[in-house]
């Protein structure tokens, strides 16, 4: 093969040193030996992005931006473009299937302490790619030109004009008209094709700030020398191998089997400006956000509390005190941890339902329990909470337990 | 002894490494034949649609073409004309000796009856559409199309005979579905 | 412990989400049961017998109302209809085309890489036509309806003659068990032998409801035959793919006992 040391591979290697790069971040990159599968959702979250690039390009070949033409458009590549159908479903359940794979990421860094010092700034460009992805995720919903496109960016952009003083004209401004029209199409498309390359960017930087510091692992104690590391190579790349095989089972089932589980029948129907349909409502990876939106009877507060809902994770280092990262060593953290979880959940369904009856009061509970667990509990607990042993190293922990299960 | 069960490990060494392999191997090959397959899908989504191979070939009804007239159809987005033939055209056509063509080609070779002239009404030099459908049209010195760019002429066979065109106006797949009926393409 | 409480939350969190939204703001919830298809399940297909009777019940049934819009007449022949008769087909229809040299638009039979033609030129007249209800294209109906096959089939078979005591009715309203609201515009499209099968079986309601909810399945997702067929193999090719990734991981990791 090519190598690095005669022949073009030096020639290459002299000039750009791409072998030595890749040796030594893929290869040798000392790993914590104790990572369990909670771990490999970051890369399958990479692998998702470029899958949802691949096939975003090919449908880009043959789609519209205009709203006269997006709808049908979409139906030709359904119907008329060789394997066109397979390209818009893996697309569509792409970005269910990213959303999935990183708020599981999310929730293993909580759990485990991720976020805490050295690993802000990791954490931080986590949550400027969350950020990324809703947006795109958002722009790209109004592609379809369907009736949920349409009027979930309706309320979603009507939103800003919550915004004092400038509002109204900001939202003017991001439609390009009096409502949501062609300009609005036209530049969300622009935009959706636009963002994920930003977003790689920071998956660059957000995977260059965790090699500066080193992973993370389930005992949350520092790496202290070889003999709590192995190689990343081989056996994290023959784990993220065996790990992206159970994630095509499941993505595959869906595109194939299920292709519409997570979609609205109402979009479906083509966009009408004159009706609104019945019930708006967003895809489900924004449902608990929008839950938090409405549990809020003001209309600026419910803005704010739903970007807050989001902000705050920036400040989560410095919520969380403990000097204990990770929950395996902290009984009650682990208690609100799960509480917490569980929470999210019940603010999706509440997102899902219509605001009335009990999913009022429930929505408002279940928000003030959100922020509750940030502002009161995380503070607190770092405070009071009396923390299990650590053990001595990571190594001394797993010669303890034995190696890994899995 | 010892040296025996070494050997003896060794050799259980090397066939758990070629075991290893060959898993490895293996697992490798179905893999690539797995990300081979999956490129498929995103090359063939650039052939044509079935929506574009619906409008392929198109089918024209001739019989109200008279003797001497020509019409224009639209065929895969360029101009096909199609000539009801004179018998004059026809003698006039195959009375050329074919060794002096540019594009040596009979004229027997590019119908399928002779009073019917079917061909792609793009001027083979640079692309511009020849003049000699319309009545009043130029038609060039050999009665046939004559294209205005750069003055290129094409016979009653559309052949070309004089002017920059390297070949001969395109001869499209037809097929005479009936006396009346012909489908290009 | 934690593995079992995790799994627990996402059972709960999940049945919690299907539960999903209701209908509510309405006089009352949808009610249609479900039905078995043949194209249900991983091995799913579409009857051709039911897609042809199907589509001569919209054709002589829905269509003077509901356009198709997003099928074309080439499409058929993916169901069993041959060259021909799918250009009778489209043939039957009138499609205005043109301009021509004269400048003016002119009406032609229509060819197979037409589109079905709708009833009315836009929504206006459809409505004109429908005492300001507008009869939706059914290209994509049963994925446009929660329920999909199963709630097109409740809602041909869904009318009754009577609405029950307690709902008033509207003007020009019909009474349907399935339609949100209970209250349709669409008046009963189909009776007892209002089409007369080709294939000689008898036109019942439930027949009829039958085969054009297959259709329209159909008309809905073209795809599904080849979708499901493709899907089978690529999930054992995964299965398989995965076991032997797993072995290889298992084997990478024993190093290290």
């Amino acid at each position: 093969m090519i190598s690095p040391d005669k022949g073009i591979g030096k020639w290459i290697e002299d000039r750009l040193p791409i072998f030595e790069f890749t040796q030594h971040s893929l290869v040798d990159y000392p790993t914590p030996k104790n990572l369990n599968y909670w771990w490999n959702f970051g890369s399958l979250a990479g692998i998702t992005l470029v899958i949802l690039i691949l096939t975003g390009v090919m449908l880009a070949m043959q789609y519209t931006p205009h709203v006269d033409h997006a709808f049908n458009s979409v139906e030709r590549i359904m119907r008329d473009v060789n394997y066109g159908w397979l390209l818009r479903y893996l697309h569509m359940n792409g970005g269910t299937m990213f959303f999935i794979v990183v708020y599981i990421h999310i929730f293993r860094g909580m759990y485990y302490g991720s976020y805490k010092s050295p690993r802000e700034l990791l954490w931080w460009l986590g949550v400027i790619i969350l950020l990324l992805m809703m947006a795109t995720a958002f722009m790209g919903y109004v592609l379809p030109w369907g009736q949920m496109s349409f009027w979930a960016t309706t309320v979603i952009t009507n939103l800003f004009s919550a915004v004092p003083l400038v509002g109204e004209d900001i939202v003017t401004w991001m439609w390009g008209g009096f409502a949501v029209g062609n300009p609005t199409l036209n530049r969300f498309y622009a935009l959706h094709y636009l963002l994920p390359f930003v977003l790689v960017g920071v998956v660059i930087l957000h995977i260059w700030a965790l090699h500066t510091v080193k992973s993370n692992n389930p005992l949350g104690i520092d790496m202290k020398g070889p003999q709590d590391s192995i190689p990343f190579h081989p056996y994290y790349t023959a784990k993220d191998y065996f790990g992206l095989g159970v994630f095509f089972i499941v993505y595959m089932a869906i595109v194939f089997f299920a292709p519409n589980f997570f979609g609205e029948p109402d979009n479906y129907i083509p966009a009408n400006p004159m009706a609104t349909p019945p019930h708006i409502v967003p895809e489900w990876y924004f449902l608990p956000y929008y839950a938090i939106l409405r549990a809020i009877p003001d209309k600026l507060g419910g803005v704010i509390a739903m970007f807050g809902s989001i902000l705050i994770l920036f400040v989560l280092p410095w919520l969380d005190r403990s000097k204990v990262r990770s929950a395996r060593f902290r009984p009650i953290y682990k208690q609100f941890f799960w509480l917490f979880l569980a929470d999210c959940f019940v603010l999706g369904w509440v997102g899902a339902n219509p605001p009335e009856g009990m999913f009022i009061t429930i929505g408002r509970v279940a928000t003030a329990y959100y922020f509750a667990h940030f502002l009161i509990l995380l503070p607190l607990l770092g405070l009071v909470e009396k923390t299990k042993p650590l053990p001595e190293s990571i190594a001394s922990a797993v010669a303890d337990t034995g190696p890994p299960k899995g | 002894m010892v040296a025996k069960a070494k050997s003896e490990k060794t050799k259980a060494d090397e066939n758990e490494g070629n075991r290893r392999d060959f898993l490895i191997l293996a697992t490798g090959a179905v893999g690539s034949i797995g990300v081979a397959l999956s490129i498929w899908p995103f090359i063939d989504s650039m052939n044509p649609s079935a929506d574009v191979l619906a409008l392929s070939s198109t089918e024209i009804d001739i019989s109200p073409i008279e003797e001497g007239q020509a019409i224009t159809i639209q065929w895969r987005g360029k101009p096909v004309f199609i000539r009801h033939r004179t018998a004059v055209e026809v003698e006039e056509a195959r009375a050329v000796d074919v060794k002096t063509l540019r594009d040596p080609e009979p004229d027997q070779e590019r119908v399928e009856k002779p009073e019917w002239l079917i061909l792609v009404g793009v001027c083979t030099h640079l692309g511009c559409i020849p003049l000699g459908q319309k009545m009043g049209d130029p038609r060039g010195d050999w009665d046939g199309w004559f294209c205005p760019c750069h003055g290129s002429h094409y016979d009653s066979s559309g052949r070309v005979r004089k002017g920059p065109a390297p070949k001969n106006l395109t001869v499209p797949p037809y097929v005479f579905i009936d006396d009346a009926l012909v489908r290009i393409g | 412990m934690c593995k079992k409480r995790f799994l627990l939350l996402i059972v709960v969190g999940f049945s919690l989400l299907l539960g999903g939204p209701h209908p509510a703001g309405a006089a009352g919830g949808a009610e249609y049961s479900h039905q078995e298809w043949t194209f249900d399940g991983i091995f799913g297909r579409f009857d051709r017998a039911a897609l042809r009777r199907g589509h001569q019940v919209y054709s002589e049934v829905c269509s003077g109302c509901h356009g198709l819009g997003l099928v074309a007449y080439r499409n058929l022949m993916d169901i069993g209809f041959s060259e021909e008769e799918a250009k009778e087909i489209a043939a039957e229809a009138v499609i205005e085309d043109g301009p021509n040299e004269e400048g003016e638009m002119y009406d032609r039979p229509g060819k197979l890489s037409d589109h079905f033609v709708a009833p009315f030129q836009n929504d206006q007249a459809a409505r004109y036509y429908n005492n300001g209800a507008f009869p939706p294209d059914l290209s994509l109906i049963v994925k446009a309806r929660k329920g999909g096959a199963d709630y097109i089939y409740g809602l041909m078979t869904g009318y009754e003659e009577e609405a029950p005591e307690n709902i008033e009715m509207m003007e020009g309203m019909s009474y349907n068990r399935a339609f949100p609201g209970h209250q349709i515009a669409m008046p009963q499209p189909l009776y007892e032998d209002l089409v007369e099968y080709a294939d000689g079986k008898p036109a019942s309601i439930d027949q009829m409801a039958k085969d054009i909810s297959v259709f329209l399945a159909w008309t809905a997702e073209p795809e599904l035959e080849e979708r499901k067929s493709l899907g089978i193999k690529v999930l054992l090719f995964m299965i398989l793919l995965t076991a032997m990734l797993y072995a290889v991981k298992r084997r990478i990791w024993s190093k290290l006992r």
